[in-house]
């Protein structure tokens, strides 16, 4: 149990100031009480958030962070009626905290799972660039998030490890979780390939407009869609057209 | 990949100051003011990684951020920048000088990206029903400007979940006529080719198809998003849309169906009034109010998936969208017969005939979860069929299916989400466990939290001992998992499930040595037997895999779980019950497997569960007299359970009294008293090797102080343990000791001894002292100065206070 809450720590180190004795493990008070009671309301089922991060090789923990390298909330959760001043800063970093959380535990996941079986995410064959990753051997997985914990919502967290890169999808908690698995193995093998993330360079980072451009069509507003093959590889020639290489 | 590069570009972003960046913003709005191109693509994308690197606001100036609003809103700008405008002034929310409004936006597409932006902002200022609103009348003028309605489709889905039932109802009811349209009157013919601009190219365009199944045939009915084809037409796309939003808008639009509960019973009156009508097909429902329309075209599209599910598919990613559809499809027909129940019947018998052809294929295990779902859900109706599945489920697809971790999940929160639909008097649940655990021994980290809500519902009085048994043995059951799997007959797959680094080849053979055979089929069953078998021999066997990951992960989870479980048993035990589990405990404290640290972390729960489970009930003390007289009976123990030890001895020392149970007798108090003695001589008198450690201070004073209660009760003993208190006293000190606790300790044992006789001078505060009657915790004992209590609290602090002050010498 301690591996898997070790990270959490951080981020109310981060967040100390705004602690209180009451505070929920992960000490988000940034959430009022008030904003809880509307739990029931959600009832559609979407994408919340769809984020990249590092994976830390094992062992090396205590070099460098856990990163998020691209992130993108589909719809802000509504923000609590606090009269109190910078209420907007204080959104903005309660979001950012959220995804990191997520991100740290997805990592702490994907590593407690490739422990599990013997295997460092350096263990995948080596693939030229152009190849296509072989995502479905990739290590993936699905834990919850309690109400509160750290969304207002209870939600449900789909993820997916490739190599030292970590792709997660935040879902309602009653969306359709083989579409999401399998919209997440298509995002992540579209990203591979137009930001060919495989190549020495690569540099995802300065990359958002071709990340936004896959999500647009391929994950519309946190939409997932049913595609068949056929209308996918569509879709992928639309893309390739408007966004060449 | 992600290198030490970008590690120190994602430094650098979070160290521009504000005025270097207030510097960029004017250079980006030079850019965007003249004809933009590649070098504004590269500073916007700059731009972008500046604010969302890090979580502390970026403020940016006016202009510039006016200038990434309009043209974030222009038509005419390619889609890179308005990407780009959009993805930063996303990342930059909620800004308060957010200028932005959706009001006078005409073209589909730059809502979707105007929304984009605008959902962000947290609905402080009504933003989500702007956004609404905006795309309903959008879609109302039937020929908005740029790529028509379809970007606004997953817009509207987005509302309605932020906000169900906020749109008015004419509105909604325009979109329950389009998207019925839409997901029923969309073209089977195949999209044409795009003219590829040759000069010749123009005259011979083909004719496009008909549009096939996923296994190749010619469609046979209306088109659905398992409808293939070379290209697709607008209105297909718009199927595909309309599907993929169907259920999120089902639950959430109109005013009515604002709460699930309010659904229900809305339906509930619907459905007697309007059942002859709805059940009609939507090809003749034109009469029927827009949203019974909906719904009958939702149910014939659910019913043609069902059919198209048979269907082989030719690719991979179909059959992938086969199961996919499949659960959608149940989950739709679900939400369509709580709000429709004279849908029940017919979709009851679709379910029938796919559950005949799912249960024997262990590819489609997850699309069986919503059809129990479904069946649990819809009561009376289901009741043998929802048997007859949840049977299945339980026994065979944990079993067979254990190692995927999605399924472990999805199976997790099937059991989580229908608790309250399990019929106790079914009993295929609660006796489930031994199933329930090969998921949680499988993927404790994940379903650690999971299980934490399902302990408690899996209790139950009649099992409640095999599953403590079970969850101490958990570990083991990894280990066992992993052997099953190694020696399974698809062993040889591409990818193996365990840890290859690990060749427990000693083990292996034990797995099918006849000799143990027994024991872990008893150890891998799927359901609650009534009976514990000691699985010591295995523990032996597998030792060579307590160390290997996943039993370590599984053996951090159990202490968590033991006390859930014991929060939850304690509600339903009764005194034979409670006896049993507290006998469980002191035996398995020396019979659990070898894990590093595992030992150490149970017996810190099980000795505050023992502690917990005297304290519901005392009289477990005498009537387990003999048990903890053995208990307690060898100085082995200390060693290797101390803390169980020394549980179970204050413990004696507590409830031992007539005032817990009126069959503590003399005799008994003196044997435990005599038991104890020699215990406490032998630690620290007699036993002076070298080669056994120190009893730990803990345990010695814990013995005298246990003694002195009982010489307090029975006060004929008074005399024996003051000799003994006096010897501790005179404890020397010193490295000579051997055995003999170390300096500080021995001043510790000291200043007990010298409390302990103090107290004893005066028997009658003595009794009162260790034995309190209930009354004590009461708040007029504390707050009333004329009661007995504040009168001896003084006296015995009198009695302290004295020795304290006296240097040990």
């Amino acid at each position: 149990m301690c591996l898997r809450w070790a990270n959490r720590s951080h981020s109310q180190i981060l967040l100390g100031q705004t602690l209180s004795a009451g505070a929920p493990r992960w000490g988000f008070t940034l959430i009022s009480p008030r904003s809880l009671t509307s739990l029931h309301t959600c009832l559609g089922a979407m994408v919340h958030a769809f984020l990249i991060h590092t994976l830390r090789a094992p062992h090396a923990e205590d070099t460098g962070f856990c990163r998020v390298l691209y992130s993108c909330v589909f719809a802000a959760e509504k923000s609590p009626d606090d009269p109190r001043p910078h209420g907007a800063e204080r959104d903005r970093l309660l979001r950012k905290e959220q995804i990191l959380a997520v991100a740290r535990q997805v990592e702490s996941m994907c590593r407690l799972q490739q422990q599990a079986s013997g295997r460092s995410p350096m263990d995948l064959p080596p693939q030229s660039s152009d190849e296509p990753t072989s995502l479905h051997e990739a290590p993936h997985g699905a834990f919850r998030l309690a109400a509160g914990d750290p969304f207002q919502e209870p939600r449900t967290v789909v993820w997916l490890g490739v190599l030292s890169l970590g792709f997660a999808l935040v879902l309602d908690a009653h969306e359709n979780l083989l579409l999401a698995e399998g919209t997440l193995r298509l995002l992540t093998r579209f990203l591979f390939d137009h930001l060919r993330l495989l190549a020495p360079s690569a540099n995802l980072l300065l990359r958002a407009d071709r990340v936004e451009a896959i999500l647009t069509r391929f994950l519309p507003h946190g939409q997932l869609l049913f595609l068949n093959d056929q209308l996918v590889q569509g879709l992928e020639k639309e893309l390739s057209a408007a966004w060449p290489l | 990949m992600f290198t030490t590069g970008a590690e120190s570009l994602l430094h650098q972003a979070r160290e521009i100051q504000d005025e270097e960046l207030s510097r960029f913003c004017s250079r980006i709005v030079k850019l965007l003011q003249k004809d933009p191109g590649a070098e504004a693509v590269d500073a916007l994308r700059r731009l972008f990684l500046i604010i969302s690197a890090t979580k502390y606001g970026r403020r940016l100036e006016k202009p510039c951020m006016d200038l990434l609003q309009t043209t974030l809103c222009s038509p005419t700008c390619p889609e890179q920048l308005q990407l780009l405008c959009a993805a930063i002034l996303r990342e930059m929310a909620p800004s308060e000088g957010l200028a932005l409004s959706c009001d006078h936006i005409q073209n589909s597409r730059t809502l979707s990206l105007a929304a984009s932006v605008l959902l962000a902002q947290g609905d402080r200022q009504d933003e989500v029903r702007n956004v609404g609103q905006r795309a309903l009348q959008l879609l109302e003028a039937r020929q908005p400007e740029g790529p028509g309605p379809r970007p606004l489709l997953p817009v509207l889905s987005k509302v309605v979940s932020l906000a169900p039932g906020t749109l008015p109802q004419a509105q909604a009811d325009l979109l329950h006529r389009r998207l019925v349209d839409w997901l029923r009157y969309a073209s089977i013919q195949q999209g044409a080719a795009q003219p590829s601009g040759g000069f010749f190219s123009a005259p011979r365009t083909r004719q496009p198809g008909p549009v096939t199944e996923v296994d190749g045939a010619v469609a046979t009915d209306f088109f659905t998003v398992l409808s293939t084809g070379q290209r697709f037409t607008e209105d297909q796309r718009l199927n595909v849309q309309a599907f993929s939003m169907l259920r999120t808008w089902l639950l959430s639009s109109g005013p009515t169906s604002a709460g699930a509960a309010d659904a229900d019973d809305r339906s509930e009156l619907e459905g007697s009034t309007l059942s002859v009508l709805s059940a009609t097909s939507a090809t003749a429902s034109h009469l029927l109010p827009p949203q019974q329309q909906l719904r009958a075209g939702a149910f014939e599209y659910c019913q043609r998936l069902l059919e198209q599910s048979t269907r082989r598919a030719l690719r991979r990613g179909d059959s992938d969208l086969q199961k996919s559809c499949l659960v959608e499809a149940v989950q739709l027909l679900d939400v369509l017969c709580r709000q429709e129940p004279s849908f029940l019947y017919r979709a009851l018998s679709c379910l029938k005939a796919l559950l005949g052809r799912l249960c024997g294929d262990p590819a489609q295990a997850r699309a069986l979860l919503p059809i129990a779902r479904f069946l649990l859900s819809h009561g009376e109706a289901a009741a043998v069929d929802s048997e007859a599945i949840c049977q299945h489920l339980f026994s065979s697809v944990p079993a067979e299916l254990f190692p995927s971790p999605m399924l472990a999940f999805e199976f997790a929160q099937f059991c989580r989400d229908s608790l309250h639909l399990f019929s106790p008097d079914q009993g295929i649940f609660k006796p489930s466990f031994p199933s329930l655990f090969k998921l949680l021994a499988w993927h404790s980290p994940a379903l650690t939290s999971e299980f934490v809500v399902l302990l408690p519902a899996l209790v139950d009085a009649g099992t409640a001992v095999e599953m403590l048994h079970a969850l101490l043995d958990l570990p083991c059951l990894t280990a066992a998992l992993d052997l099953q799997l190694r020696s399974s007959p698809a062993a040889s797959s591409e990818r193996p499930l365990w840890d290859i680094s690990l060749r427990p080849t000693s083990c292996l053979e034990g797995f099918r040595d006849p000799q143990f055979q027994g024991l872990f089929q008893y150890l891998l069953r799927t359901k609650a037997g009534g009976i514990t078998k000691r699985l010591a021999p295995l523990h032996r066997l597998l030792q060579p895999m307590a160390s290997c990951a996943r039993v370590v992960q599984c053996a951090e989870a159990v202490p968590t779980l033991l006390q859930v479980f014991f929060a939850a048993v304690t509600q339903v035990a009764d005194g034979a019950l409670t006896a049993q589990l507290a006998l469980v405990l002191l035996e398995r404290s020396n019979f659990l497997f070898q894990v590093p640290q595992y030992e150490a972390q149970v017996h810190r729960v099980m000795s505050s569960q023992f502690l917990a489970l005297c304290r519901l009930r005392p009289a477990l003390v005498v009537e387990l007299a003999r048990d903890l007289l053995d208990f307690v009976g060898s100085v082995s123990g200390i060693h290797s359970r101390e803390r169980m030890f020394t549980a179970v001895v204050w413990a004696v020392g507590e409830y031992l009294a007539v005032s817990y149970d009126r069959r503590c007798t003399v005799e008994q108090v003196n044997r435990f008293f005599e038991s104890l003695e020699a215990l406490l001589f032998e630690v620290t008198q007699s036993r002076r090797s070298a080669t056994l450690p120190p009893c730990p201070p803990q345990v010695v004073t814990v013995l005298m102080t246990t003694l002195t209660k009982l010489a307090s009760r029975s006060q004929d003993l008074i005399p024996r343990v003051s000799l003994l208190l006096s010897k501790l006293r005179a404890l020397p000190q010193g490295p000579a000791m051997g055995s003999a606790p170390r300096d500080e300790d021995t001043d510790t044992i000291r200043t007990r001894a010298t409390e302990l006789t103090n107290l004893l001078k005066m028997p009658s505060v003595a009794q009162f002292v260790f034995t309190p009657g209930t009354e004590a915790s009461t708040p007029r004992f504390h707050r009333d100065a004329n009661t007995a209590l504040p009168l001896a609290l003084h006296t015995v602090s009198r009695l302290m206070d004295r020795e304290a002050g006296l240097p040990v010498a």
